[in-house]
């Protein structure tokens, strides 16, 4: 590279690094590291992350059990119906998610399209840690199909062509050859998931309310902390910071490249 | 509160480089500080003021302020005038963090405690409001008092106790002794009378102004007075700008009154 084309790339490339990490960095200047601990483990802050917790791992393993099949049958089709299928899908991840949170409500609420029918039978979703855990799969669903059907495009024809002349059934190529193959992306896909899972704020207060214990999950608690005790909103965030980045290095470590 | 002109004009002159900074944009540059130190309002009420004015105001103002707003366009003209609004906790901890806002409006004076002394011009108290049950149109909880909330067949959504309309609920359900049976507490007022315009929520409490600024969208239940907690609502003015008399006057003004009254807020 020429110095011309280093500083013309390099300009806007540290600009972007800025952006990304200066207010990461602000957090850690910020905080008050006597009080991290006791915050965390004083106030409803415990309760928050094991709700988070909970709430995003159901999360990943709903996108696991259903967005997998999904995908599988995205990426083998090409036809109009496929096409319109993935774009539908991918709205939710353009979606402001109080938006979604509102669509939740219309969708699952007392007056809901759905909703009203389960009321009848005494089931009502809003207010539940159910109703974070369908917020967060409503929100994380698509990052993880789009993951997986790019990782399943990817697979090489030909395998499959082999395994068919060798007598291998759909089921049994997808099992013992496609499934093996694609496992970094389904880890990439989770991952992905779940990182957006845990951030998830919009979507769960609108659709799944606020409450200690069983709806308030950890950046829920952040903003409640924020309105009364700035210092104590920091620890909780510095505790997500560490918790995200643990386990996205553990993902990372193991499969994610 | 004549006064406070006079404390605010000499304040003024420190705070001149502040508030152009923090005002950029405005461009229209102040000519107050050569002004008489006479009126409280020599620059609202010597004429159409230009610029613009930031106004965080309590989310239980929405109605009130956009109508207050609307008005204010007439009188000023070339006055913009933004506002944000919000849980009072919000909104005070925001100036705190160094928000560039010229106003602020808070529900209740408790309200304000938390807020850097520092930053405080003038306080005025223009409005009080009270407490109310919010129920669904058709009222299918049945709720008829204080007491029902703490029925387990409920829903009953709170304010979080951060934020002034949960304190203040938390005040009169402790005065009652009802136990409420709370599934959600809100971020602010608004957020807990969608819960029940919604439909998903049998009841909430909130402000008396909430339920008539919704038109019918929730019906009151009425909290006796015995029990009731009454807020007082300061408008703080956090610098001394034209555009920030002009607002708080249009506040305190016989309009502004009129449409608060009309609104549900009693006097102050």
């Amino acid at each position: 590279m020429t110095w011309r084309s280093r500083l013309g790339l390099g300009g806007p490339a540290a600009v972007a690094v800025l952006v990304l990490v200066l207010p990461l960095v602000a957090l850690l200047l910020r905080a008050d590291w006597g009080r991290v601990l006791g915050d965390i483990t004083g106030g409803t802050g415990v309760l928050a992350l094991r709700l988070s917790l909970v709430t995003t791992f159901s999360t990943a393993l709903g996108c696991l059990v259903l967005g997998t099949p999904l995908a599988w049958l995205l990426a083998r089709s090409d036809g109009l119906v496929t096409r319109w299928l993935r774009a539908v899908l991918t709205v939710p991840l353009v979606l402001p998610p109080v938006v979604g949170g509102v669509a939740l409500l219309m969708t699952w609420g007392r007056r809901g399209i759905v909703g009203q029918h389960l009321t009848a039978f005494g089931v009502e979703i809003p207010f539940t840690t159910v109703a974070v855990v369908i917020a967060e799969t409503f929100v994380a669903m698509p990052y993880y199909v789009l993951a997986v059907e790019g990782a399943m495009r990817g697979l090489d024809p030909r395998l499959e062509s082999i395994a068919r002349t060798l007598g291998a059934s759909d089921l049994r190529y997808l099992r013992t050859v496609a499934l093996p193959l694609v496992v970094p992306g389904i880890a990439s896909g989770l991952a992905l998931a779940w990182a957006r899972a845990l951030g998830e704020f919009g979507a769960t207060i609108t659709f799944a309310g606020n409450l200690v214990g069983t709806t308030q999950t950890a950046p829920l608690a952040v903003y409640v902390a924020l309105q009364q005790d700035p210092a104590a909103a920091t620890s909780l965030s510095i505790l997500l910071l560490g918790v995200s980045v643990v386990v996205l290095g553990l993902l990372r470590g193991r499969w994610v490249r | 509160m004549p006064g406070q002109g006079r404390r605010a004009r000499r304040a003024l002159g420190v705070m001149g480089a502040v508030a152009a900074l923090a005002l950029t944009g405005c461009g229209s540059p102040s000519t107050s500080t050569d002004a008489p130190p006479a009126g409280r309002s020599t620059g609202a009420s010597g004429g159409p003021v230009a610029g613009t004015v930031t106004v965080l105001a309590a989310a239980s103002l929405t109605e009130s302020f956009d109508a207050i707003q609307a008005e204010l366009h007439h009188t000023h003209p070339a006055l913009t005038v933004r506002i944000s609004y919000g849980s009072s906790a919000t909104l005070v901890q925001q100036v705190n963090q160094g928000a560039p806002a010229d106003v602020l409006a808070l529900a209740g004076e408790a309200a304000a405690d938390p807020l850097d002394a520092s930053l405080v011009r003038s306080t005025t108290v223009f409005a009080s409001n009270s407490l109310e049950i919010a129920v669904p149109p058709g009222n299918p909880g049945h709720v008829t008092a204080l007491d029902d909330l703490a029925r387990p067949d409920l829903k009953v959504v709170l304010c979080e106790s951060t934020v002034p309309c949960g304190a203040a609920a938390a005040t009169t359900l402790e005065k009652a002794h009802v136990n409420a049976h709370v599934v959600s507490r809100e971020i602010d007022v608004k957020a807990t009378l969608a819960k029940v315009s919604l439909g998903e929520a049998d009841a909430a409490v909130v402000y008396h102004s909430d339920v008539v600024a919704a038109k019918g969208a929730v019906r009151g239940v009425p909290i006796p007075a015995s029990v009731n907690t009454d807020l007082r609502y300061p408008v703080i003015a956090l610098d001394d700008q034209p555009g920030t008399r002009a607002f708080i006057d249009a506040v305190l003004s016989p309009d502004g009154r009129r449409t608060l009254d009309a609104l549900g807020f009693g006097a102050p």
